[in-house]
């Protein structure tokens, strides 16, 4: 193992870049032309150019990472010293590949919004600090530090919800704002709780994950913790019924918003959830995991079903995560191998899934300016590329098999009918549904008559192209051939389904079934 | 019976005379010579400057042995030391905001420096009186000089309805607070922290006679930092006072109050200490839930800092209910933090304002971070900083305090805590929303001020800082929590 602090790396460079812009931003500059939109080209590029590097840093931890369970390229140092708080990140099969689609997706949302004209190295800033707080949230392996993290990351998405969203954008942005804030009130006191309570039996205070996961609670105790922990991650996943900020969030916000809202925000719930919940509290997990399986199907029928009635397509998106987290919150609460890998592999595919949606909808939206299916239609053939895009990206998010939401959500329905059939056989109508409101809101975008106002859009440009290809590239990739995904995500995986295993769990199950 | 006179060693109250002496040089010359005031402005930094010096070598180079000197009136320990250097930091922004605003107000005049220096003195005083009776002088000392400065702007009939009012209920609240003393006296025969800790561990003691006298202390001190239910003063006398003047109270005020009141709960009543926790609990949670609510309903920035500022009383007063080490420093912690980023709001809205009271409205800040880019996001960063929101000061300043709490097992305050800075969380935003999300009602940009632009990089810089690296404050932190008397 090398000594270089990849991590770190990944972690801070983009708020290195955020800090130069920022910086550099009230600087007086030569304006070409008055008003001109080159002259705030030079921000948009530093920002593009950070956020490829911090992907290409990523890159080295992909590298360096061996297929174990545990932690790897630790990084462990004293942070706040009289309480303990340390420094410390580590990645394992779950989180490598959460870092991975943070870093990838960032460049193509960073793309996605060459247009924004307001504000620009604000906006630029606020994206990669965001990026900043997204990574550190997803390697932090003390307590507090995931804390700091996990709440910093709220200010500069509420900034870029609030900012440059659109309509009702600081109603949605408060909002957000105060669900997440609302949430993770009580995960800090269950944080301060949970460290004093293990001092007395690690015989020091610390906040490290580490020294805490396995740690023995009276099961009252520990079903109290894992309640706070519990909401803190449940209004972010968002899980049925504290999802009500996300609609708002996801049509207000700007597009590089919601790539990065669906994309990974959502994510850190999920993430939190298997991370603390299932690893710190593997008794109450179990006493919980009917409660939580039930609300899990309840959001994923919920969320398709509204999906079916929305005519604004950003709104039906959204809907369609909250019916898609579904997925993942009940495949990581099965308590199978097969659930646990599922549900991670789910996590970075619904990533790129819906973070493409999102691009697609704000490619459709820039050239339409509606968002209404009511007033789209025809486009397939003034835009056959635009439409490929749609169909391919929709397909993948339906879950066809060959693309990559179909292993997701094949092992998610496997590990849990393997667990209890009733949430899977239920849980499987969301595929169905899925299918009728993505295919559907295709049809009524792309078929049918052309309105007239729509005679002359334009297809992809270049800009458009060098960020719908790479994400395209990753969902055929991981259809076709999961198995590198899978063979990292599996130790992790497994380590933690062991603490709440409904049978022993066994890896080769996975490789037969998803192994492509 | 032959009397012993102490002692004479004045060097532990050095800083003391020094700010004391300056306040008179400048009163004296003054008087001799009427002048708009910023050579004044001066002479007081330079005798701030000399006091901290004083301060930072006692620091360096401990003490004796001694606990306290003076015959027993003034502690001598790092805890005060702390305190004092805090406080001078508050003056020395004080100074430098109010030359600022004086200036554009046309209201220079040397008094301000001379009431300034002296209710500093009585601040600093304060950190390190080891006698009920000292902890009178000092609150008067220090009272006094804040009800003329309140009402320095006497052309303002709102800055002198503040000044009244507070001296109405100041001095209503000394009232109390030397009942306080008396009933102490009367219980252990000594007004001495250390012999009343003293005497209460001893037998033969009334305690129903000492809870009464803790009660009034306690009640006498949350006047003076402002915690529900003897808040009432603050809205108006931080409205009408001017901004300085209001930046100045909150902070060193508050500062100074709260080294007294906890050398007072943890040394004079910390045998009593589990018969006082109701009380300390009961405060600080209504505290912190009054202050929280009160705010929202709020449209005028000062206004809505001053009950900002009760709330965060409260968020104190869980360090110090906690009782043990951790809350002490983690008290300690929360009032350093608490002093830059209130001030530094307040800088910000000397500068919004311009001249004077004007622009204080929270419409004033719409737009703002469009106007000023910089002043913006330095108001999103006190405002996030008094939020708790990481990486700021205030954030690790609530960890600290929470951990305490929790350590002392006082979940459910911790949870009130927690569920109250939500509701704070909520017209922090709103101040947020106004300045970066609202389009301005009016294009012209705020310009940049000189003074206040070092007060607010100071400020800001400390917020940040102690929000990033805490251990840079946390590691002297450790010996200065330990009180000595």
């Amino acid at each position: 193992m090398s000594g270089f602090p990849w991590l770190t790396a990944t972690v801070f460079l983009p708020l290195v870049g955020a800090v130069v812009l920022l910086a550099a931003a009230p600087l007086p500059r030569r304006r070409p032309e008055a008003g001109g939109v080159s002259g705030d080209a030079p921000w948009r590029w530093v920002a593009l150019i950070v956020s490829i590097a911090t992907f290409l840093v990523s890159l080295g931890i992909l590298t360096e990472f061996r297929a174990e369970p545990g932690f790897q390229l630790v990084e462990d140092l004293d942070w706040v010293g009289p309480l303990n708080i340390r420094y410390a990140l580590g990645v394992d099969g779950i989180s490598l590949f959460m870092v991975l689609l943070t870093t990838f997706l960032m460049p193509l949302a960073i793309l996605a919004s060459w247009r924004v004209e307001r504000q620009v190295p604000y906006f630029m800033a606020s994206l990669l600090a965001l990026e900043t707080a997204m990574l550190g949230a997803f390697v932090a392996l003390d307590l507090l530090l995931f804390f700091v993290f996990f709440e910093g990351l709220l200010f500069p998405m509420y900034l870029v919800i609030g900012i440059w969203g659109s309509g009702r954008r600081v109603y949605a942005a408060v909002k957000f704002f105060l669900f997440t804030m609302a949430g993770s009130a009580l995960l800090l006191v269950a944080i301060l709780f949970l460290a004093f309570r293990a001092e007395s039996t690690l015989g020091q205070l610390t906040f490290d994950l580490r020294d805490l996961v396995g740690i023995d609670l009276p099961a009252a105790t520990a079903r109290w913790l894992f309640l706070a922990f519990f909401v803190a991650f449940a209004v972010k996943v968002p899980l049925f019924p504290l999802h009500t900020w996300l609609p708002d969030a996801h049509t207000e916000a700007p597009t590089a918003g919601s790539v990065i809202l669906a994309g990974v925000l959502l994510k850190i719930g999920a993430y939190g959830l298997i991370r603390f919940n299932l690893a710190l509290f593997p008794g109450a997990s179990e006493d919980f995991r009917g409660l939580v399986t039930t609300l899990a199907v309840i959001g994923i029928v919920y969320g398709a079903v509204v999906a079916l009635i929305q005519s604004d397509i950003k709104r039906l998106v959204a809907y369609s995560s909250v019916s898609h987290l579904g997925f993942v919150v009940m495949g990581i609460f099965a308590g199978t191998i097969q659930g646990m890998s599922g549900g991670v592999i789910q996590m970075v595919n619904h990533g790129l899934s819906t973070g493409a949606l999102f691009l697609v909808v704000g490619m459709l939206y820039d050239r339409t300016h509606t968002r209404d299916l009511g007033r789209l239609g025809g486009l397939a053939g003034r835009t056959p590329v635009l439409a490929g895009f749609f169909l391919v990206v929709a397909l993948s998010s339906l879950g066809l098999p060959g693309l990559n939401g179909f292993v997701g959500e094949f092992l998610i329905l496997l590990g849990t009918f393997d667990a209890s059939r009733l949430p899977a056989v239920i849980g499987a109508t969301g595929v169905i549904l899925s299918a009728i409101y993505l295919l559907w809101a295709y049809q009524r975008s792309m078929h049918g008559e052309l309105p007239s106002e729509l005679t002359s859009t334009p297809d992809l440009s270049v800009r458009e192209y060098a960020f719908m290809v790479p994400i395209v590239v990753a969902i055929v990739a991981i259809g076709v051939f999961p198995k590198p995904l899978l063979d990292r995500i599996e130790p992790a995986a497994d380590r933690h389904v062991r603490l709440i295993a409904v049978e022993p769990a066994s890896a080769d199950t996975v490789r037969a079934t998803g192994g492509g | 019976m032959p009397i012993q006179p102490p002692d004479l060693v004045l060097t532990p109250i050095l800083p003391d005379l020094i700010l004391a002496g300056v306040a008179m040089l400048i009163l004296l010359v003054d008087a001799v010579r009427p002048s708009r005031g910023s050579a004044m402005a001066v002479v007081a930094f330079v005798g701030i400057l000399a006091a901290a010096a004083v301060v930072v070598r006692q620091w360096l180079v401990p003490a004796a042995d001694e606990l306290t000197v003076l015959g027993g009136m003034i502690a001598v320990d790092r805890f005060a030391l702390f305190f004092r250097l805090v406080i001078l930091g508050c003056a020395a922004l004080g100074v430098l905001l109010g030359a600022h605003y004086l200036d554009r107000t046309g209201e220079g005049r040397g008094e301000y420096y001379a009431l300034l220096m002296f209710a500093t003195a009585g601040m600093t005083l304060l950190a390190s009186a080891a006698d009920l009776i000292v902890v009178f002088l000092a609150l008067e000392v220090l009272s006094l000089s804040l009800y003329v400065l309140a009402g320095f702007s006497w052309r303002r009939l709102a800055s002198q309805e503040a000044s009244l009012k507070y001296f109405l209920l100041g001095a209503f609240s000394s009232a109390f607070f030397l009942y306080g003393i008396a009933l102490a006296y009367g219980a252990t025969g000594t007004t001495s922290l250390g012999g009343i800790a003293e005497a209460l561990t001893g037998p033969g003691v009334s305690t129903a006679l000492a809870l009464a006298a803790g009660a009034l202390l306690l009640v006498g001190f949350s006047f003076k930092i402002a915690a529900v239910p003897f808040h009432m003063w603050t809205p108006d006398v931080y409205q009408g006072a001017p901004s300085p003047v209001t930046g100045f109270m909150a902070a060193g005020t508050k500062v100074a109050g709260f080294a007294a009141l906890i050398r007072v709960t943890t040394v004079a009543l910390g045998p009593v200490s589990w018969e006082l926790l109701p009380a300390l609990v009961a405060v600080s949670a209504v505290t912190m839930v009054v202050g929280s609510v009160l705010a929202i309903a709020q449209d005028d920035v000062k206004r809505m800092l001053a009950y900002s500022s009760i709330a965060h009383a409260g968020f104190v007063l869980v360090g110090v209910a906690a009782g043990n080490q951790e809350g002490v420093t983690g008290s300690m912690f929360y009032l350093v933090s608490y002093a830059a980023m209130i001030l530094g709001a307040f800088a910000v809205v000397i500068v919004v304002s311009r001249t004077g009271e004007g622009r204080t409205s929270l419409r004033d800040y719409r737009g703002l971070a469009r106007r000023s880019p910089v002043l913006g996001a330095l108001l999103a960063l006190f405002l996030l900083s008094l939020a708790g929101i990481p990486p700021t000061a205030g954030f690790i300043a609530k960890v600290l305090v929470f951990g305490a709490a929790v350590r002392a097992g006082l979940e459910g305050l911790v949870v009130v805590a927690v569920l109250a800075s939500v509701v704070a969380a909520f017209f922090y935003i709103r101040l947020i929303v106004l300045a970066y999300m609202e389009d301005e009602e009016t294009a012209e940009r705020v310009p940049a001020e000189p003074a206040p632009g070092v007060a607010l990089g100071v400020t800001a810089a400390v917020t940040l800082v102690l929000g990033v690296l805490p251990g840079l404050l946390l590691e002297p932190l450790q010996g200065a929590g330990v009180l000595r008397w």
